[in-house]
């Protein structure tokens, strides 16, 4: 059944990207980023986990969890260490993102060459 | 021929993005990726016996890997103008925007074309990231002391 539902949540996330993009003016990296605050906002308001218990990876693979991660580590940190664990802990999840990106990134653009 | 007549024709000879399709298409690539992360967690979870949060983080990888190797190869832009949000909001549209502007820029030169751009496009989701969840962590904290 969580692979109906896993379905259901990113498609309708993306569906709902497609509208926003379709009938405004804003380009996919002001969607985005959107989505992403909409995460943040969404972990804040306590949501998140519950969508995540809920739709699996569905609620993890788009880009709203990346918002997620940013803001559950922050706080996270924050109930570790204080004021200075919002600055250290911010990316403590997202690293696995931000680094594979990073490192494929960079060795691909390095093997392959960009066609025409 | 004045500017309102211009625009009237632009408007009637421009192609009429068939939005219904697009909506459909984006359903269905997205929730695809979703119901194949699912997928690949319950293989980790049973064949490997790592935990979900575990599991999660190899399917970033494993998702971020794809994109990128796609990006490189040349056919994932197809993808994501036939595609569009169904590519784009999930996590592969985060990695296909890095590995693009990489590939676009290598030939500036190492420091000023792909050092200078790397996040060319992903630098707006994680500066309003950041900046967003560092406000509602101080919101928390002051609301829950």
């Amino acid at each position: 059944m969580i692979y109906l539902y896993s379905f259901l949540l990113s498609g309708v996330v993306c569906a709902l990207g497609q509208i926003i993009l379709d009938n405004t003016k804003l380009t996919p990296g002001h969607i985005t980023s959107i989505f992403t605050v909409g995460g943040a906002i969404l972990s804040f308001l306590g949501c998140y986990d519950f969508l995540i218990s809920k739709f699996g990876a569905g609620a993890t693979v788009i880009i709203s969890n990346f918002g997620h991660m940013l803001y559950s580590s922050a706080y996270q940190g924050y109930l570790e260490e204080g004021i200075l664990g919002i600055f250290s802990g911010m990316f403590v999840k997202s690293s696995i993102a931000i680094t594979g990106v990073i490192v494929f990134s960079f060795i691909f653009a390095i093997i392959f060459k960009p066609k025409d | 021929m004045k500017k309102e007549d211009y625009k009237k024709l632009v408007k009637k000879v421009s192609p009429k993005e068939p939005r219904f399709r697009n909506i459909i298409v984006a359903f269905a690539t997205g929730g695809t990726i979703g119901l194949i992360g699912q997928i690949i967690i319950t293989i980790l979870t049973i064949v490997f016996g790592i935990s979900k949060i575990e599991a999660g983080g190899w399917l970033a990888l494993i998702l971020i890997f794809l994109s990128t190797l796609m990006t490189a190869l040349g056919f994932f832009d197809k993808l994501v103008t036939k595609c569009k949000c169904g590519l784009i909001i999930p996590t592969t549209g985060f990695a296909h925007s890095v590995a693009s502007s990489a590939l676009d820029y290598r030939n500036d030169g190492l420091i000023t074309g792909l050092g200078a751009n790397f996040f060319k496009l992903a630098g707006s989701v994680i500066l309003y990231g950041v900046i967003s969840s560092f406000i509602l962590v101080i919101v928390k904290v002051i609301i829950c002391g």
